[in-house]
């Protein structure tokens, strides 16, 4: 099994990546782009099967590594 | 005082670090790999800069979990002197030892050059030799130093007189100019509650002798020396 994680900045908390790239955007002539969040995607291959115990697994996952939660939001995809 | 430096793959101002420490203690620092899982037996843990993994995933991330860094923040915990310099304090909130995060640099840019830092406090073991609101000027070096917490914890740190540095200008006046990285309130260094964690992100061990154009930096090796070896 699949599984995504979107790893992305908590509101409130300054993007200067995403400021940048909405900059670069502007000057490229996309001048309707009102904010720019940038954020990481992590792939895993998960071996266990069972959905309700991989999704836990993840979870603890990000909790200890994948997002730091002093700054990011993270959600899980299963695929 | 006997000191130890905890390395990791990527760490590059350990032999800095090792210098300050043997000029201030008299003491060559063990220094200790990162897949060690048991520090020796010091009064001082030492978490130097560099680029810790490649700043993979995120600065100090991936060091803060491996081996070693489970007995460094046992003995934190328990009240162990720990400093934590440039990517060694990345790592030390990483681990939660000091709250907070730090996050690329506002302008994106990564800064090296000289800075002025306001001591704010003198009521600390890696400050007591210098004088409240002292100015001293050290080296920054880094991509990632800005120093970002929500407000609540900000106003904690600034109540509990945890805010240990901040960048200013060369007469000691912080604010957006002489702050070289976007840091909230202009912080460059903080305490943890109990007063025995200091992370900041310039870099006192390369201002220590003349020969480098400062010494201020060293101040804070002598504090450390003297308040651990009257301890």
């Amino acid at each position: 099994m699949k599984a995504r994680v979107t790893v992305t900045l908590k509101n409130g908390v300054l993007d200067p990546q995403g400021k940048a790239i909405q900059h670069a955007l502007s000057s490229l002539g996309f001048s309707g782009v009102d904010d720019v969040r940038q954020g990481k995607l992590i792939e895993l291959e998960i071996a266990d099967q069972d959905r309700d115990k991989a999704r836990a697994e993840i979870e603890a996952m990000c909790e200890k590594l994948l997002a730091n939660t002093v700054i990011e939001n993270y959600a899980i995809e299963l695929v | 005082m006997k000191s130890a430096i905890v390395l990791f793959p990527g760490i590059n101002r350990e032999s800095d670090m090792a210098r300050a420490l043997e000029m201030a203690s008299g003491r060559a620092p063990e220094i200790v790999w990162h897949k060690e899982t048991e520090l020796p037996d010091v009064d001082l843990i030492v978490i130097p800069g560099g680029f810790s993994y490649g700043d993979y995933l995120r600065c100090g991330a991936i060091a803060a979990r491996s081996p070693i860094m489970r007995d460094v923040v046992a003995k934190a915990e328990a009240g162990v002197t720990t400093l934590g310099v440039c990517n060694g304090f990345q790592v030390l909130t990483e681990t939660g030892l000091l709250p907070g995060a730090l996050m690329r640099n506002a302008d994106l840019k990564f800064v090296c050059r000289d800075v002025h830092l306001r001591v704010e406090t003198t009521g600390t073991r890696f400050t007591g030799g210098y004088e409240e609101g002292q100015v001293i000027r050290v080296p920054v070096a880094h991509g990632d130093g800005n120093y970002f917490a929500d407000e609540d914890t900000l106003d904690r740190l600034e109540g509990d007189g945890r805010v240990v540095f901040r960048y200013c200008d060369a007469d000691g006046n912080a604010g957006s100019r002489a702050n070289p990285n976007g840091s909230v309130r202009d912080i460059a260094g903080i305490l943890n509650a109990r007063g025995n964690v200091l992370g900041l992100m310039p870099h006192p061990e390369d201002h220590i002798e003349p020969a480098q154009g400062s010494t201020d930096g060293f101040g804070i090796f002598m504090s450390v020396v003297a308040a651990l070896e009257t301890a």
